[in-house]
């Protein structure tokens, strides 16, 4: 994908890749660093700098009215009035941000 | 040709493409009147078990299809066939989830218009299907009585991603010396909301209300 819109917008070279990664997009940060020269070998990204945005995960509380931070991907509950929530606002994100190419 | 260091802005999903072909799919499911389950758990939860039974009773009332996703072989299509249900193996060949492409080329062939329900048996695998998007209308998690009770706050994305959660192997709680409110518990922690029904495949327990909710969202 990433060499796709590179050569889409005419680069040579990509030299970094931004990414954000959810906490529950089932995505561990570290297997997609160790799997990433491998994807990247023979392409316009070969050699380029993987950048890793780790997103926690955010609720909406139907109470407080707001959207809170979870400390914790195991306890939906809100932050401030600890009621229990199970609407996600951010957690399951995979996704190609930028490209920084040449 | 331009050497000077830029940046491009993309803000794509990686899984983009997966999720169009699975828009497509729900199209063409709604236009043909289909329910379409995805079933998730891990190995051995009694998956196929379930889904024998459940072929089997809602085959008296309607007519009903099942994919069946694993690794290798195809052996679970040919257990599942015998309820008299249409059945399709989905060899993945190693791939531990199964991808919209996937469903889309195993149906060639079957008139969509002519099922009530199509179940989706997914990998068993708790991690890596809930990425992916076959375009569902419900998505079901089973886990066993003898799994543990906090395997809900292990894999806290898929029960959170789950609109049902079905306890299976009921029958063997008590030899599991299971925990059900300390299930219920863990359960509700990552997904508050979430139906949960506690079933079994063998006696019957649970099997009535499995049913309804199934037939609660052909009425949706």
């Amino acid at each position: 994908m990433a060499d796709e819109a590179a050569r889409k917008a005419e680069a040579t070279q990509v030299t970094a890749l931004y990414v954000r990664v959810g906490a529950l997009s089932s995505v561990v940060p570290d297997a997609l660093r160790f799997s990433f020269d491998l994807a990247a070998a023979g392409t316009l990204v070969e050699g380029a700098r993987l950048e890793i945005e780790e997103l926690p995960v955010r609720v909406f509380c139907i109470h407080c009215g707001v959207e809170s931070e979870l400390p914790s991907p195991q306890v939906f509950r809100c932050p401030i009035c600890q009621r229990p929530t199970g609407q996600l606002v951010q957690g399951r994100e995979l996704e190609l941000t930028s490209l920084e190419v040449e | 040709m331009s050497n000077s260091p830029r940046m491009i802005d993309v803000r794509q999903s990686v899984l983009s493409k997966n999720d169009r072909l699975a828009q497509e799919l729900r199209a063409r499911f709604d236009a043909a009147g289909v329910r379409v389950l995805n079933l998730l758990s891990s190995p051995g939860a009694g998956k196929t078990r379930l889904l024998e039974e459940t072929l089997r009773r809602l085959g008296e009332r309607y007519r009903v299809a099942a994919l069946v996703g694993d690794l290798a072989t195809d052996n679970d299509a040919r257990r599942l066939a015998r309820s008299g249900a249409a059945v399709r193996q989905i060899e993945t060949g190693g791939l531990c989830h199964l991808e919209a492409d996937l469903v889309t080329s195993h149906l060639e062939g079957w008139d969509l218009a002519g099922f009530d329900f199509l179940f989706i048996e997914n990998v068993g695998n708790l991690v890596c299907p809930t990425g992916y998007d076959l375009g569902e209308h419900g998505r079901v998690v089973l886990m066993a009585v003898t799994e543990g009770e906090d395997k809900p706050l292990k894999y806290p994305g898929t029960f959170q991603w789950a609109n049902l959660v079905l306890i299976s192997k009921l029958d063997m709680a008590e030899a599991a010396e299971f925990d059900a409110a300390a299930a219920h518990e863990s359960i509700e922690s990552v997904h508050p909301d979430v139906t949960i029904i506690a079933t079994s495949a063998r006696t019957g327990a649970g099997m009535g209300e499995w049913m309804a909710w199934l037939e609660a969202l052909r009425a949706d």
